[in-house]
């Protein structure tokens, strides 16, 4: 018979046993040991019907393909450009995934992209030695200009973007700000001043509380408390 | 005169008090403080991170730099000589190696977790003191980790089997001291560190293990418990 030892939704830690027993089975974060799942990592614990797994409350950002990242130049070389993506992990911009335009053999490739720019751009492959390869060409895929990025914590991006993009959406409209949330913890918005400085305050409010139920109820509360403006509900944009 | 009750009225298997936080240094990946006694060590993670030189970069999987700094402050004696010794070299190595066992950087190949262990008061046991703090930082670092890494000094004393010796303890000069801090994986009761100095009977050494083993769950609870409280916080 297999029996959990601890509730959903509480906080695990390293050598934690959670549950004993074969019924349950391990999923990311956790790991049998003869009867036992133990816990792998700190995070909430989260068991949907005989899956158990740890969803990370914190933790470096690891590139995984298919992610649209904000990142910055921080190199051009003959062949295309050197990007950071705010992990352990750099990546390669090559020109045939920068642009369309033909580019003559040794021509400027800062006409592009210069260092220092920042780039919202997609993860197209992953190596398993982490060499990441990156594209801009594609959807909302660009050089941006003005505003500002902030650094939020990784794990909780999900949770920024909200179902359906909710909660971004959500913030949005209170404000007018642009923004784009990077899934590497980056977030570039561009507003007006004080209006990008409330859109700051509750994203970090998000980042803070995000583990807690009743998020999206609270982040309307505040929004409609500070703009003084009703938020109508807008299913799915 | 023997040794038969310890000065600090503790009894042999009791540790001092200890206290532990986490989450104290903003700027860093996963950190923590520890205090046991009056033995205080703050940790510091930042990584997985980007390593140079390249030479040291390992394709397989990443590698963790441990750096063990007593301020000069520190000491109940003399002021600690600032900058890295023979002995904080030794003590960043064993301190490396006592966690990597938990610790499972695979997914982390050509680059680095560094931690930092600073202590800013001590009075014996610095380095079980260090290694307990590392591991809870490396653990709110969102590392995986199959364990988390509890350490404490036991040894004998005149004849006396203790837990947690402190300065009077080790510096006891009437009888024989032996001292032996001990590391180890409170769940699977392994043990990833042991070292001695002084002399001993191997039933006298099976007896403290097995002490080593008491504290060191106690230590993993006050661990546990620490590392849950940052997070209950944030619900208020």
């Amino acid at each position: 018979m297999g029996k959990l030892l601890l509730k959903d939704k509480s906080i695990v830690v390293p050598g934690e046993d959670i549950a004993s027993g074969m019924d349950y089975l391990p999923g990311y974060g956790t790991y049998r040991e003869t009867e036992k799942i133990i816990a792998n990592r700190l995070g909430l614990l989260s068991i949907e019907g005989r899956a158990v797994r740890v969803i990370p409350l914190s933790g470096q950002y690891i590139p995984k393909t298919g992610d649209v990242i904000i990142s910055k130049v921080i190199d051009v070389s003959f062949s295309g450009w050197r990007i950071d993506t705010n992990s352990a992990y750099s990546a390669m911009l090559s020109l045939k995934d920068a642009t369309s335009d033909f580019i003559a053999r040794g021509s400027d490739l800062t006409r592009y992209f210069n260092v220092g720019d920042i780039l919202v751009c997609k993860v197209i492959n992953v190596t398993s030695q982490k060499l990441v390869d990156v594209t801009t060409k594609g959807l909302g895929l660009r050089k941006i200009k003005g505003g500002r990025v902030i650094s939020v914590n990784a794990n909780k991006v999900p949770r920024i973007i909200g179902k359906q993009d909710s909660m971004v959406g959500m913030i949005k409209q209170a404000t007018g700000c642009k923004i784009i949330v990077g899934l590497n913890g980056l977030v570039w918005l561009e507003g007006l001043p004080e209006k990008e400085l409330l859109a700051v305050n509750t994203i970090r409010m998000i980042e803070k509380e995000s583990h807690l139920s009743g998020l999206t109820d609270r982040i309307k509360a505040f929004l409609e408390k500070e703009t003084g403006n009703k938020i109508t509900e807008s299913k799915s944009e | 005169m023997a040794y038969t009750k310890r000065l600090n009225g503790r009894k042999n298997d009791e540790t001092r008090e200890i206290e532990a936080k986490v989450g104290v240094i903003k700027r860093a990946d996963g950190s923590s403080y520890f205090k046991m006694g009056n033995t205080i060590a703050y940790a510091a993670v930042y990584g997985p991170r980007n390593l140079y030189p390249r030479f040291l970069q390992n394709p397989e999987k990443g590698i963790l730099r441990c750096n063990y700094n007593m301020m000069p402050f520190s000491s109940s004696g003399e002021r600690v000589r600032p900058g890295g010794s023979r002995r904080s070299k030794e003590i960043s190595l064993v301190t490396g190696k006592a966690l990597l066992p938990v610790l499972d950087l695979d997914e982390y190949p050509n680059s680095v977790v560094d931690v930092f262990i600073e202590l800013p008061q001590t009075e014996a046991g610095s380095r079980c003191a260090g290694i307990c703090a590392a591991s809870m930082a490396l653990a709110d670092a969102g590392l995986l980790m199959k364990d988390l890494i509890a350490a404490v000094s036991v040894g004998k004393v005149d004849n006396q089997l203790l837990v947690d010796l402190d300065y009077s303890e080790e510096a006891y000069e009437d009888g024989d001291v032996a001292d032996i801090p001990i590391a180890m994986m409170p769940n699977f009761e392994k043990i990833t560190l042991i070292q001695m100095d002084g002399e001993m009977t191997k039933d006298e050494l099976r007896k403290l293990i097995e002490m080593a083993k008491k504290a060191c769950k106690n230590i993993y609870s006050i661990m546990n418990k620490a590392l849950k409280e940052k997070y209950e916080v944030e619900r208020e």
